[in-house]
């Protein structure tokens, strides 16, 4: 199957030739199925964000090439907007965006700029507007009357309403209160469920990642330093750590039992998997004693 | 991008100019530009284009940098030049129709073209070794004794050290804001004037948003740390000048000089 999104030797470099020339992202080589739910992590200033506007040719890398759908993105400049609606970038605080009247128009504004018919663009924003739990009304009032989250709402909204095949969101859950979290990241899930299409979460959060993201990319020093299954990578938590990065508690209890000589799997991170993995343990146990 | 434009074009190092008195700076900028212009002679540029590359040399700032900061004048210089060349009277070296080019002409477009390239140089010099803060501080030290006249000399530079504080600010949000718009198809690149200005109106509204949004913040965290204008308010970072300070100075004062001698005694050769 064709990768949605392919890099290869991707490198950018903020300010070439001054003293504030930065390496940002550093020969990253990846690919991404379709489909997949990934989340990205890695500490602040680790590259995490600049990797991802590559992807939809917000920054043109200094070398290497990126390929959506087997597409060389840069091969052509007059096609870059096709490429920027067919891989849909919610930023960090994108409530800063708001900028229209109404709620309405602004959700609109993508699926506008892509040119799609009257119709189309009512079905669009509607639709995006029920993803995100927004209700009818919400959408005639004025964007900058509403809540924080619900000011969040509407921004992702607007970039779900131009139907990316791709979704990428840069901590989506920034700044919010734990019930505004969960409830935007359920929702993502919910949407990635509904429509199949492919998911990239940036977050800090290991918990969140663990819990949504069915993978994971970690990102470390401008470089790309992990990318596989939520598991796999968990496995590898005491290097995570060192990278200054938590990993999720549960994964953490995992490793100081299995380092304190109980057989118990490395990789556990979810209640689900920690629950029956003790209670193997517990069973074990309960054995050996019996066996005495 | 938008991070590209320089505003204050402050250069970090750790030059001796670098660490001068921004006061002395300024006032030694002052100076040069005033040498410049007393400089009624070819020869007396070369001392103000030797002093240049001088400083700049000691400053470690690279000689490339000159030409950068000279970029957004050059229209001005070549008007000036062009002007100066067609414009005086003398002896006629060219003549077509009522345009005719003297040799005074030509030699006063080099003096003027040469004489503005080392003042903006020169006053580049000092922005470029000098921090926007340091700047505005110094500038409210040099203007404090028009307190005497109830000018608020300090209200103004706090006005102005929060306006550059936020330069950078405002240019990352502008970035920012762009790339989200660009995120979700906006078109800034293509179009007619009418349809440009169009497409800034979902750039300006959230920019003027937060723009509002932070003074705000900004004016309620001042007044959480009780600020309350300049009356009995004391530096962290005491200006002090030191023994370079005093050998610019005394360099300066030299070059002047010099130039004043070479005007008394060295012939122009017009």
């Amino acid at each position: 199957m064709m990768p949605a999104i392919k890099t290869e030797r991707l490198t950018y470099t903020y300010s070439p030739g001054t003293p504030f020339c930065k390496t940002a992202v550093d020969d990253v080589n990846l690919e991404i199925e379709e489909g997949a739910f990934v989340g990205v992590i890695g500490h602040t200033g680790s590259g995490k964000s600049t990797l991802i506007q590559h992807f939809n040719g917000l920054l043109q890398p200094t070398s290497g090439k990126i390929y959506i759908d087997g597409e060389d993105l840069w091969a052509d400049k007059q096609k870059l907007r096709a490429f920027r609606f067919k891989v849909g970038l919610v930023f960090q605080y994108p409530e800063y965006q708001l900028f229209e009247d109404t709620v309405y128009k602004d959700i609109a504004f993508g699926p506008r700029n892509m040119g799609m018919s009257e119709e189309e663009i009512d079905k669009s924003v509607r639709e995006a507007a029920a993803f995100v739990g927004l209700k009818e009304k919400t959408l005639d009032r004025s964007p900058f009357e509403l809540s924080g989250g619900q000011k969040r709402r509407v921004a992702i909204a607007g970039v779900l309403a131009m139907k990316p095949k791709v979704l990428i969101l840069d901590e989506p859950t920034a700044g919010l209160d734990p019930k505004g979290r969960d409830r935007i990241l359920s929702q993502i899930r919910d949407y990635h469920s509904q429509v199949k299409n492919t998911v990239l979460l940036v977050s800090h959060s290991m918990e969140d990642v663990a819990r949504y993201c069915g993978k994971v990319l970690v990102m470390n020093h401008s470089r790309l330093f992990l990318y596989g299954d939520t598991a796999e990578v968990f496995e590898h938590a005491d290097e995570i750590r060192e990278m200054g990065l938590a990993v999720p508690q549960l994964t953490r209890i995992f490793h100081r039992l299995s380092d304190a000589g109980y057989p118990v799997r490395r990789n556990i991170y979810t209640m689900e998997e920690a629950r029956a993995e003790l209670e193997k343990l517990y069973a074990s146990k309960e054995r050996g004693r019996m066996g005495c | 991008m938008l991070k590209d434009i320089t505003i204050g074009q402050y250069f970090p190092g750790d030059s001796v100019v670098h660490r001068m008195d921004s006061r002395i700076k300024i006032i030694l900028t002052v100076a040069y530009i005033v040498m410049l212009f007393l400089s009624s002679n070819p020869a007396g540029l070369v001392v103000g284009f030797l002093f240049l590359w001088l400083s700049y040399g000691v400053s470690r700032i690279p000689y490339k940098m000159i030409l950068k900061s000279l970029k957004p004048v050059a229209p001005i210089i070549l008007f000036t030049g062009v002007l100066n060349m067609f414009f005086m009277d003398g002896d006629t070296l060219w003549q077509w129709g009522f345009l005719k080019i003297t040799r005074e002409g030509v030699l006063m477009a080099v003096l003027m073209t040469v004489r503005i390239i080392c003042l903006i140089a020169g006053t580049s010099l000092m922005t470029y070794t000098t921090s926007p803060i340091a700047l505005t501080d110094a500038i409210e030290r040099l203007l404090s004794p028009l307190k005497r006249f109830r000018l608020p000399v300090h209200e103004l530079a706090m006005m102005m050290t929060i306006a550059l504080r936020f330069i950078p600010t405002l240019i990352e949000e502008t970035d920012k804001i762009m790339a989200a718009q660009k995120a979700r198809g906006a078109d800034l690149e293509t179009g007619g004037i009418v349809q440009r200005a169009k497409a800034l109106v979902p750039i300006l509204i959230p920019l003027f948003v937060s723009a509002f949004r932070r003074a705000d913040e900004l004016a309620l965290a001042m007044e959480c740390r009780c600020y309350h204008g300049g009356e009995g308010r004391t530096r962290m970072k005491q200006l002090r000048l030191r023994y370079y300070d005093f050998a610019a100075c005394a360099f300066v004062a030299l070059c002047i000089v010099g130039v004043l001698l070479v005007n008394r005694f060295v012939p122009a050769f017009l």
